[in-house]
Parts: structure tokens; C-alpha cells; sequence
């Protein structure tokens, strides 16, 4: 089948679609946007999500067809390419929060969310919301210092995260 | 594999209709889990996202159920169950909060869980707790079908669905009294329910509600400990009262609970554990409800 | 053009920053990490590429009667199906042991073990395919327990005798002895004044790491195979898959694609050779990625394992002795359990001064799932046990257990059970110490209650009801670098020249950068050693020599150390260019900031000037000084390059009514000679203790008659944010004089002492013994498990 559906502000377009794909599937493999990941494609890990409609969701549970005519965005989405890196994407840089960085596109695209909806979150706030993102290597600290930085410059600029 | 994309719910029916063996798909959090790992191949899916109605709630009196109901659309996601209906449907909210991740809470609804009925659904023992008139609103080209929530759970993963049946919404009785719910899983987050139990207090007719997650081939209700805990209320006058109900009778409540359900020994637990657990927390909960209602005489006083 | 699609990280990437060793530049591929950008092993696409998939054993014991490939090789879109009978060289291959088929013949061995492959234009069109391969088994008895598995005579061999490839006897893979001072004798016994004993369990772990097996095999035009892929070992895998595919090894070409993850778990081939030959087949590039169900069959796992400990101390506390046997079931194939079980014999008394003992570690051959590399590599089996009988005896002699360890533990100048004197420093004590002086967290705050704080969480199982505090400590002892003997060199090359006018220094290695930050280390080291900014990492490719594998927390020290080499080697050849060229006397000359400069002259000359158009090129080795092998009898040895330490105090609120369990807090002090990157250090030492800290109370891989019950995210459980707790980390540097810049290794020490050290805290809690882990929720409620 075919599915169109705009990406990133990108009006796309797949063909011969197998009606099982999941969005992940079709975002990585027919469309070149390999930023989201495949790590479990069970929905239990979160390196897939993206903003579907504005809702952060897990892409591989996301029927392709199910998309059709709808908003997709991805981490590689996130930032104008103008611009550099969203404040999330640096602040994950600057605070070591990335190692092997396979987890990093769903908890870049997670927390931007998180910030969006509550601009000064608790330690707690961050956990809860982060709760549904697997990161085998950091332990998680770093991560909570890159949302807790991120946080901070962003009220600090005045700046929200669109 | 055929893609059904119906626009409007009269769509949705006639092809389930034409389509009977198609796999209904709203959150996909269930169904695309079985497509990824080759587990199932139905003939087609049928995407519901695009049946607006299914995504909204509303409130008001309905034939057959006492007082205002909630009439929540089968795909009305569980993050805005948490968000907008935690004062009307508190049992389920505090159920819808520990489903999953927030990812799947932003995608997955009480009709999937109804629709999978897996034992493990964690909206099931909400829905059993909060009440024996909750009913699932069963729709096809042929009509509209009110299943009671006891009658629609008949096996492991099975429900009382026709073929040419599609969940519109289930109709759930506004909370009369506080309610709870609680879950065990090994890790602190993202975990299918070990077990769970609900529970609710239902002080305008004297009763209260329970339900019980992952602990037998169906969601289950605790029958014995729903009457023996609300005989206990009126014998004691304790629904006027206010009174502590008292270890003796919280215990007991909890034996009945755990004797209520069968579990089995498998990887997430051992069946004595689900047993043990479910006692835990049956009393915990039954006592956290009872002091709120108690607080909320007090404060009606 | 190259034709693989993403290929940002299969270039080189350019950084500049000021930072050498000592500093915390940023990553070199944190940007392209970020943006969704850097090209795993699993984004790769080449245009006409194939799908290649793997039919695996259902059984975990059967012989193959037959295999029929008709129905699949009809279905349309399918390319190549491929069985046994289509490998065009060796049959066999393995890390240490070449004991596992490519595909399997004759017989299977666990279940999950790949019998045919095939390639197809879509992963849905090759699943068809796999279902429509008829293989006939016949089922056999399985060998999975200690008691099958020493007993051939009764219950037969996982490999028979005739195709045996192991040094040992019967399902015996490995088993080495360590006997020293006495020995345990009865008259050893008789001078201890107090015993204690315990016999302990560990489960199944998963490396889980996040980014799937993968990769990309595409054909080359003079029959050779270019081959992008994630794994630790470029070299070793190219050892391994050449010969499979009938091909010497210049003809089989490996790049590192993006590592999502190792953690060990990338040591052996899982996906490399199957591509290759499909590959070779169909002569079309095919793409192969594990679901996770599948890469949980696809990849060795920690050795599960039984131990037996007797420890003897006097009434003051001193070791007497040791006795202690350790069992690892090493599964249907080798993979390392040889190097496992020396390190679990060598390691396996831990970081204590015991002057007699008595130790048998040994791997058996089951047909459980295989098991090899996991970060802490058979020194973390040991230490939950070790540790655990510190503390039982540290309250049978009822003294604090942190003084019990220190008045124990060794120091700079000990001598290990191996005879192995440690000659660098060994701050056990100190570590304890320190660990045991931080402040502890406050209390649980009942009366502003925030669920989240709480075991459970937003499940909503307490609201304070049955939650106890408690505090446990730990210490682990690891080695770092491959050991016995064995010389794992590195290899690097360092190349410097001017680019738009600026000294540019360019590294290539074969180093595998999994996550660890080995990229950014390398580019510190040359900004160090060669005065420059701008920093060029060459990706990690076969053209260069071995880098060894990126394990046995090593490559710091091993290719940070051929990186230190060859720098220092253009360093000399460039101030010997300009003692050519300007005559210069001095003695001090140094690279700063891009010049050079005299400690007593000041700047000569900035380096783009004196290397002009000309470029140095160097290529160095980096040996670590030779170890020997343990005597098979009493182990004695000087087998280890280096020790490191690492202490854990864990304090943890548990639901002892239900049995749940939230780590409150975790903290950390380790040695690590010196902090080439600080930053990455504490990461490394959190990311290693949250792997111990799910190992302690929920990762296990069950196996039941051979089978895995739980091949998924959803019942393989991994710690999520909100299980792991603040991990405040203190930092040691007390240089190691043997090794580059004086540096440990730092990534596994942390994994050891974690996991005892949050049962200790259980324990301390609810007054149980726990002997096994992962800690179940049944045990502390006494309900099975």
C-alpha cells in the first residue's frame, strides 16, 4: 500500500508498503530517517519515539497505515538545521549523557516533550517521565543532569522548546 | 495482510462486517507487538484512528445504571484517562497511570485491553471494582450490545465479542466513594502487572467492588471478600460511623481476596507469591479507601 | 561514491578542542548521537540490498534428520537459502575453541542455534521463507544440570568424545585450580577459630545491550567481502569469518559501523558470518538485524553459576583460610569460558590477603544457552560471593563488616593467591573507608509522601506501609587486560600534516568505540602529545593492525597507550625535521598549543610551519608486559597486567511485606590510576554498577530444560531511571608506574561490587539470608522462586 504523511514538515511518500510495517520500520527504511531506533520493537524501551501529532509515541507500535495524512516528527526533526542542536540535543552533548547513544533519539525526543509540558520539572518529574526510556550504559545520572541542564538554560534564555 | 481504514464508526462496523477475521487496531500497543514478532498474521487490521468518537468521553445518565455514568470511548487514550477523569473514575485513572510507559499511555486504551483481555490488562480490575454495572457497549451493523463487565471476560484472552463486534465504549458508574488500585512488578516502572487488585467503596448502596489482575485466566472479582467486607460495614454500622474497620476484619478481607484467585507459577511469578501479594495489598487498599471516606465524613460533618 | 546511505560515522569525523589528557572534551560523535545521525550497524542501507534471516533450533538437544529448503527457495523474493552443506570453508569457528558450526549439522545444541539462512527482498517475504523450511529433528535428552553435565557416563556428552575440541575431560570445558600457602587441610582448619560457610547462586545475565545485531555485507568485485558491523574485536572477527567463507583474510574487509552497546556481548560473531555468505551467494549486499527475541538467542551471556565458600578467620578477624568451588555452566559452546573460569579461579578470594587456599573453578558444557563475555567477565559470580561470606563472618565474629574487609584487604606489595604480587597500589582500605565516611541519605519523608520515592513507585503498593532501610557495603577486585599469557597489543597509527593551514592529527585504529568514549581519549591523547587542536578519528577499519578487543576494561590502556607510542614517535620526528633544519640544541623541546617550544627558549616555531607540505605517518604497536599462564594444578602465576578496586555502598528501601525493592542510593569509590577523562570515568563506573545493581535484584535470563522463558524486554527486565538511584562517584589517582599516564582500567570494577552490596543492604533490611540473585520478590516473602 502507500502511505503518505508529513515528516518533519515534509510532505512524504512510501510505496509498496507491507500492511504489517510499523512507522518505524518505514521511517528507517524507506525514508532515510534512521534517527529513531530499533531496539526492542516491543514498545518497552522507547528508542523509537517520536511525536506523532504532538504526542510522544513508541514508532514501532505504530501501524504504517495508520499515519496516513498525519504529522510524524523525529529526533532528526527536532532541531533547525540552521540553527545547530535544540537545547535538549546540546545540553545531552555537554553533560555526558550520551555513550554508546542508541538510547539518546528517544530520550532527546522524550524529554523535549517533557520540557514543553512542565518547563521546571523535579528530580522525580524527570524519572517518572523518562521512566518508559532503557539506557544500558550511563547508569542514568548524566541523563538526569543533561534535562536538569537543559531545563535550566532554557529558563534561563527564556527560550521553549517548540 | 489487507489495511481496513474505515473514516467514520458506521464504516468501522460494516467492515468488520465483511471482515470479521480483522484484527481491530487503535493504540496498536498490543497488536503491532504480535506483528513485530511474527506472532500473529490476521487476514487484514482495521485502523480505528481515524473513528473520532472513540477518542472522546462524555458524561450523563444511562438506561440500566444508576446515576451519572461515564461513557468513555474505546480508544480514548490512558494519559488522558490520568488527566481529565482522575475525580469521576479514580480507580481507573490510578490504574491507567501504571500501564506501561508514558509513550503507551499516550497510545493505549481501555478498548485494547478489553479487546486483548489479557488476564495481565491492568484497566480490568478497575473496571471490575467499580462496579457489576459497568458495561461494555458492544456495536455491529446488527445493533448495540450492553455486555456486563462480569459477563464479557470468558477465558485466557477471550472475551464475549461477536465476530462482527467492535467496542464503542464502556459505560462506567461516576465513583461514589474512594477507590483504589495497585500492582506488583519487579522493577519500579514499564511492567506488566505480577498481580493487581482494585478496589472501590461504594457507600450509596452499601457495597464494594473489587477486582483482580493476573491471577487467574480471567480479571476476576473477589466475591466472597466483596460480601463479607460489606456485611461487615452494615453490621457494624460503620458506614454511618466512621469507625476503623479493624485488623481482624482487614485480614480476613485479605484472605478472601488471595482465596479468591487462582494463580500459576510462570516467569513473572510464583503463584504463592501472587497469592501473598494480593492479601497485601487487598488490605492496604480496602484501609487507604476506608480512611478517605472516613476523612470525607468527617469533613462532611 | 560509498555506498552505504548514512555513512557520517563511516567518514572520519574532525574535532578541535583544546582539552588533552586530564580534560572532559566532548564526545566526537556526540553531535551526529544526538541529531539521529550517527550510522548504527542497524541504519545501514545499500541500494539492491537483500534481507538475510536466520532459521534457529527450536529444541535445545536434537539430531537433524533432515532439512528441506524446496518450499522456501520457491516463495517469490526469496534469493538464497543456505544450510551447512552451502559453507564453502571451515565448518566450525569459535573465540578460543573452534567448537560452533556456522550452521548447524548433525546435531543441535541449544535452542535458538541457527540451522539454515536465507535472503530475501523484504523481512517479512524471509520470515515466509524460515516457516517454510521443513527441518526433521529428532529430540534428545537434554543435559542442562551440574549433576547431568559431570556425569557423561550416565547422561552423555553435549560434544562427543570423537569431535571433542576442549582441553578437559567429558562436558568439562575449562577448570583451573589455585592452591596456596597449605592449602585447606584439616590442620589448616583447626587454626582458624571461626568458620562460616555458604553455598550461593547467580542467574543468568544479559549484556541487553540496546542496538540490536547487525550489519551490511556487501560483495566485492575481487571476490572478497566488505563487511560494516558492530562488535568489539574487528581482527579477531575477521579470524573467525574468513575461513567459513573459503577466503583468505585480505579479502575479507571490516569497518565498525555505530556499536549500540556491548558490554561483552559483541565478543563472538553472531550475524558476520551468515551475511557474509549470503552475500558471497547471491553476490548482492544483504542486511542483517536481530529482533530483540532473537538477539537474545543470538549472543553468549554471563555464566550463571554455583559456588561453594568456606572461609576460616581468627577471633581478631584475620583469614585463615579459603576454601571455595566455582561452577559455570558454560552452555552448547566454548565462546571464552576458558578465560572466564581463570579469572573466577584467579579473582575468585577477592581483594583479601587469605595466606591459605583452596579453589576450583570450572565451565561445563550444557545445553543451555552459551555463555562468554559480560562486563566483570567470572570476577562478578565471585565477588557476590566472596562478599557475602565477609559479612556473614563479619557477624559471626560480630564485628563491623567494613572493618572485617579493611583489616583484610590487600594492599600495594600483597601477594594474590597466584603468587602474583601486586606491585602497583592497591588502595582496598582507603576505598572502604572513604566509601563508608559519605553522608548517608536522609530518612524516607513519610509525611509529604511522593510514590515515587517509594518501592513500587506509581504502582501504588505502598504508602509507607513495610518499608525498611537498609545499608550494605561491597568491594570487588577485577583484572584488566587479557591474562595467561596471552599478548593482546594494539595497534595505531598517527598521522600529522597541515590542513588549511593548521596542524591537523589524524588516528586510526581498529579500536571498537562501543559507547565507552575510547574516540575521545584517543583525540585527548594526541592533543596532548602533539600541541594541536584539531583532531581527525579515522573509522575503525581492518586496514589498519588489531586494536584487540574492547573488553577486560583495556583499551584505554592498550590503544590509548599504541596512540601515546605513535604520537610520541611523530613528536620525535618532527623536532628531528626541525634539529635538521634550525640546528636546535636544546634538550627541552615540547608541542604547545601548535608550536614548538623550548622549556628554556620559549616558541621556536609554529609545527604547521616546520612540517609545511609533508606529512608524518606513523604506525606503532603497544605491548603490555608479558603475563604467563596459571599452573593447571596450583595456579600459581603471574597471570594479570593489572588490578583495579572498586567499593560500593548501597542503601535501599525495602517493602518487606511485599518484597519490593527501591535503591535508595549508590555510592562509588574507585582507583583509577588516572582519570584520562573524568567524565567519562563516572559514567563509566555508574553505567557498570546499574549493570550489577539489575543483576542484584531483577536480571535473569530463565531457563527451563534448556529453553529461555523470557526473551524480551517485557519479562527480561533491565533497571528503568526510576530504579536507579543518585550515584555520587569518589575518584582516586594513584598511578599505576606500569602503565600509560599511570591509568586503570575502570569499566568492570564497578559491576562487581554493586550487585553485593545492594543484597548486603537487603539483607541488613529484612534479616534474610539471600544466597542467590537476581533477589526475587519471592524470596523475601518466603513464597518459592
Amino acid at each position: 500500500m502507500r502511505v503518505t504523511f508529513t515528516a518533519n514538515g515534509r510532505r512524504v511518500e512510501a510505496d509498496d508498503v507491507w500492511e504489517g510495517e510499523s512507522l518505524l520500520f518505514v521511517l528507517r527504511e524507506r525514508l532515510g530517517l534512521p534517527g529513531s531506533k530499533n531496539a526492542c520493537e516491543q514498545g518497552e524501551c522507547g528508542s523509537c519515539t517520536v511525536y506523532l501529532d504532538g504526542e510522544p509515541v513508541c514508532s514501532c507500535l505504530v501501524a504504517a497505515g495508520q499515519v496516513q495524512g498525519r504529522e510524524v516528527r523525529t529526533v532528526e526533526g527536532l532541531a533547525d538545521p540552521e540553527t545547530g542542536l535544540d537545547v535538549v540535543q546540546q545540553a545531552f552533548v555537554d553533560a555526558g549523557a550520551v555513550q554508546c547513544g542508541f538510547c539518546t533519539p528517544g530520550l532527546v525526543v522524550q524529554s523535549h516533550d517533557l520540557l514543553r509540558r512542565n518547563p521546571r520539572p523535579s528530580d522525580n518529574d524527570i524519572r517518572e517521565a523518562l521512566s518508559g526510556n532503557l539506557c544500558r550504559c550511563t547508569g542514568y545520572e548524566m541523563i538526569m543532569d543533561a534535562v536538569r541542564l537543559a531545563a535550566a538554560r532554557a529558563g534561563a534564555s527564556g527560550e521553549v522548546s517548540r | 495482510m489487507e489495511f481496513l481504514r474505515p473514516a467514520t464508526w458506521d464504516e468501522a462496523l460494516a467492515a468488520k462486517a465483511e471482515h470479521p477475521s480483522a484484527l481491530p487496531i487503535a493504540g496498536g500497543t498490543d497488536v503491532m507487538v504480535e506483528l513485530n514478532f511474527d506472532r500473529r498474521r490476521p487476514s487484514a487490521l482495521l485502523d480505528l484512528n481515524r473513528v473520532g468518537e472513540l477518542t472522546k468521553w462524555e458524561s450523563g445518565r444511562f438506561e440500566g445504571q444508576e446515576g451519572e455514568v461515564i461513557r468513555l470511548g474505546a480508544a480514548v487514550p490512558y494519559a488522558r484517562i490520568t488527566r481529565e477523569l482522575s475525580a469521576q473514575l479514580p480507580g481507573l485513572a490510578l490504574a491507567a497511570d501504571t500501564v506501561g510507559s508514558p509513550q503507551i499511555r499516550n497510545r493505549g486504551s481501555v478498548g485494547g485491553n478489553l479487546g486483548a483481555a489479557s488476564p495481565a490488562g491492568d484497566a480490568h480490575p478497575a473496571l471490575l471494582a467499580a462496579g457489576r454495572d459497568v458495561l461494555v457497549e458492544a456495536q455491529s451493523v446488527r445493533g448495540t450490545r450492553l455486555i456486563p463487565i462480569d459477563a464479557f471476560y470468558v477465558g485466557v484472552k477471550r472475551h464475549s465479542l461477536e465476530a462482527d463486534e467492535l467496542i464503542r465504549a464502556v459505560r462506567i458508574p461516576v465513583a461514589d466513594g474512594p477507590q483504589q488500585f495497585s500492582k506488583i512488578g519487579t522493577r519500579n516502572a514499564m511492567v506488566i502487572a505480577v498481580c493487581a487488585f482494585a478496589v472501590a467503596l461504594h457507600p450509596k448502596n452499601g457495597t464494594v467492588g473489587t477486582g483482580i489482575g493476573s491471577a487467574a485466566p480471567t480479571p476476576r472479582r473477589a466475591a466472597e471478600a466483596e460480601e463479607f467486607i460489606a456485611g461487615e460495614l452494615a453490621e457494624r454500622g460503620l458506614w454511618q460511623s466512621g469507625a476503623l474497620i479493624g485488623p481482624a476484619a482487614t485480614r480476613r478481607f485479605g484472605e478472601l481476596v488471595a482465596a479468591a484467585a487462582s494463580p500459576i507459577d510462570d516467569v513473572r511469578g510464583t503463584a504463592a507469591y501472587r497469592r501473598h501479594a494480593l492479601a497485601v495489598m487487598a488490605r492496604r487498599t480496602l484501609t487507604w479507601t476506608w480512611d478517605a471516606y472516613t476523612h470525607s465524613l468527617r469533613s462532611a460533618a | 561514491m560509498s555506498p552505504i546511505r548514512t555513512e557520517k560515522n563511516l567518514q572520519s569525523i574532525t574535532t578541535a578542542h583544546p582539552d588533552g589528557v586530564g580534560g572532559s572534551p566532548l564526545r566526537p560523535d556526540g553531535i551526529l548521537k544526538v541529531r539521529g545521525e550517527f550510522a548504527y550497524s542497524s541504519d545501514l542501507w545499500h541500494e539492491d540490498m537483500l534481507w538475510g534471516m536466520a532459521l534457529r533450533s527450536p529444541h535445545a538437544h536434537a539430531r537433524i534428520l533432515s532439512i528441506d529448503t524446496t518450499g522456501a527457495l520457491t516463495l517469490p523474493g526469496v534469493h538464497a537459502v543456505m544450510t551447512h552443506e552451502d559453507v564453502p570453508g571451515a565448518k566450525f569457528y569459535g573465540l578460543e575453541i573452534h567448537d560452533q558450526p556456522a550452521l548447524a549439522f548433525g546435531k543441535v545444541r541449544f535452542q535458538g542455534e541457527p540451522v539454515a539462512i536465507v535472503a530475501a527482498d523484504h523481512p517479512e517475504t524471509a520470515r515466509r521463507a524460515l516457516d517454510r523450511i521443513k527441518v526433521e529433528y529428532e529430540v534428545l535428552p537434554t543435559l542442562t544440570t551440574e549433576e547431568q553435565c559431570l556425569h557423561p557416563e550416565t547422561y552423555g556428552y553435549v560434544h562427543e568424545p570423537h569431535e571433542y575440541k576442549a582441553d578437559a575431560s567429558g562436558n568439562v570445558v575449562h577448570e583451573q585450580k589455585v592452591v596456596s600457602g597449605l592449602g585447606v587441610t584439616d590442620e589448616v582448619r583447626a587454626t582458624a577459630d571461626v568458620v562460616v560457610t555458604g553455598d550461593y547462586e547467580v542467574g543468568m545475565q544479559d549484556q541487553a545491550f540496546l542496538g540490536p545485531e547487525s550489519g551490511l555485507a556487501v560483495p566485492a568485485e575481487d571476490g572478497g567481502i566488505d563487511l560494516f558491523v558492530a562488535t568489539q574485536w574487528l581482527h579477531v572477527d575477521r579470524e573467525q569469518i574468513a575461513p567459513v567463507l573459503g577466503l583468505p583474510e585480505y579479502k575479507v574487509r571490516l569497518t565498525l559501523a555505530g556499536v549500540g552497546g556491548a558490554f561483552g556481548g559483541r565478543e563472538d560473531l553472531s550475524m558476520q558470518i551468515h551475511a557474509c555468505l549470503l552475500a558471497q551467494r547471491t553476490g548482492r549486499p544483504v542486511k542483517i538485524v536481530y529482533s530483540r527475541e532473537e538477539s537474545f538467542f543470538g549472543h553468549v551471556h554471563r555464566h550463571p553459576a554455583r559456588l561453594s565458600y568456606e572461609h576460616g578467620a581468627t577471633r581478631d578477624g584475620r583469614l585463615v583460610y579459603c576454601e571455595a568451588r566455582i561452577v559455570l555452566d558454560g552452555g552448547a559452546y566454548a565462546s571464552s569460558s576458558p578465560a572466564v573460569v581463570g579469572n573466577a579461579a584467579s579473582l575468585g578470594i577477592g581483594p583479601y590477603e587469605v595466606p591459605n587456599v583452596n579453589m576450583l573453578a570450572l565451565a561445563l558444557y550444557s545445553n543451555n544457552p552459551s555463555c562468554g563475555a559480560m562486563r566483570g567477565f567470572g570476577a562478578v559470580q565471585a565477588c557476590f560471593a566472596y562478599e557475602t561470606q565477609m559479612d556473614k563472618l563479619a557477624a559471626a565474629l560480630d564485628m563491623d563488616p567494613v572493618e572485617l574487609r579493611r583489616l583484610n584487604a590487600v594492599s600495594q606489595g600483597s601477594v594474590m593467591p597466584t603468587g602474583q604480587e601486586i606491585d602497583a597500589p592497591a588502595p582496598v582500605a582507603e576505598l572502604l573507608r572513604r566509601v563508608k565516611a559519605r553522608p548517608l541519605p536522609p530518612a524516607l519523608d513519610l509525611t509529604d509522601l511522593d510514590l515515587r520515592d517509594l518501592p513500587g513507585a506509581l504502582s501504588n503498593t505502598s504508602h509507607g506501609e513495610g518499608i525498611v532501610r537498609g545499608v550494605g557495603y561491597a568491594v570487588g577486585i577485577k583484572n584488566v587486560g587479557f591474562s595467561e599469557g596471552f599478548d593482546d597489543y594494539s595497534t595505531a597509527r598517527v598521522r600529522l600534516e597541515v590542513i588549511g593551514g593548521e596542524p591537523v592529527a589524524m588516528v586510526h585504529t581498529a579500536m571498537a568505540e562501543v559507547g565507552q568514549g575510547g574516540v575521545t581519549v584517543q583525540g585527548q591523547i594526541v592533543r596532548t602529545e602533539l600541541g594541536v587542536e584539531r583532531v581527525t578519528i579515522h573509522p575503525a577499519d581492518t586496514e589498519v593492525g588489531s586494536a584487540g578487543s574492547t573488553s577486560a576494561s583495556r583499551q584505554t590502556y592498550m590503544t590509548g597507550g599504541a596512540v601515546k607510542l605513535a604520537a610520541e614517535a611523530v613528536r620525535n620526528e618532527l623536532l628531528a625535521l626541525g634539529r635538521r633544519r634550525y640546528g636546535w640544541t636544546w634538550n627541552d623541546l615540547s608541542l604547545v598549543g601548535g608550536k614548538v617550544v623550548s622549556a628554556s627558549a620559549g616558541p621556536l616555531v609554529p609545527i604547521a610551519d616546520l612540517l609545511g607540505d609533508s606529512a608524518i605517518d606513523v604506525t606503532r604497536e603497544h605491548h603490555h608486559r608479558p603475563t604467563v599462564a596459571f599452573d593447571k594444578e596450583t595456579g600459581q602465576g603471574s597471570g594479570h597486567v593489572q588490578y583495579c578496586f572498586c567499593a560500593h555502598r548501597a542503601v535501599v528501601d525495602v517493602d518487606v511485606e511485599l518484597g519490593l525493592v527501591k535503591v535508595v542510593e549508590l555510592a562509588a569509590v574507585q582507583d583509577v590510576g588516572r582519570a584520562i577523562n573524568p567524565l567519562s570515568v563516572v559514567g563509566q563506573i555508574q553505567g557498570g554498577a546499574t549493570q550489577g545493581l539489575g543483576l542484584a535484584v531483577m536480571e535473569e535470563i530463565v531457563v527451563k530444560d534448556g529453553k529461555v522463558l523470557n526473551p524480551s524486554f517485557t519479562d527480561y527486565l533491565i533497571p528503568t531511571i526510576l530504579d536507579t538511584p543518585p550515584q555520587p562517584v569518589e575518584v582516586l589517582e594513584l598511578a599505576d608506574e606500569h602503565a600509560p599516564y599511570g591509568l586503570r582500567g575502570v569499566g568492570e570494577a564497578p559491576t562487581l561490587s554493586s550487585t553485593p552490596a545492594v543484597v548486603a543492604a537487603i539483607r541488613q533490611a529484612t534479616g534474610l539470608a539471600l544466597n542467590r540473585v537476581p533477589v526475587r520478590p519471592e524470596h523475601l516473602t518466603g513464597t518459592g522462586g
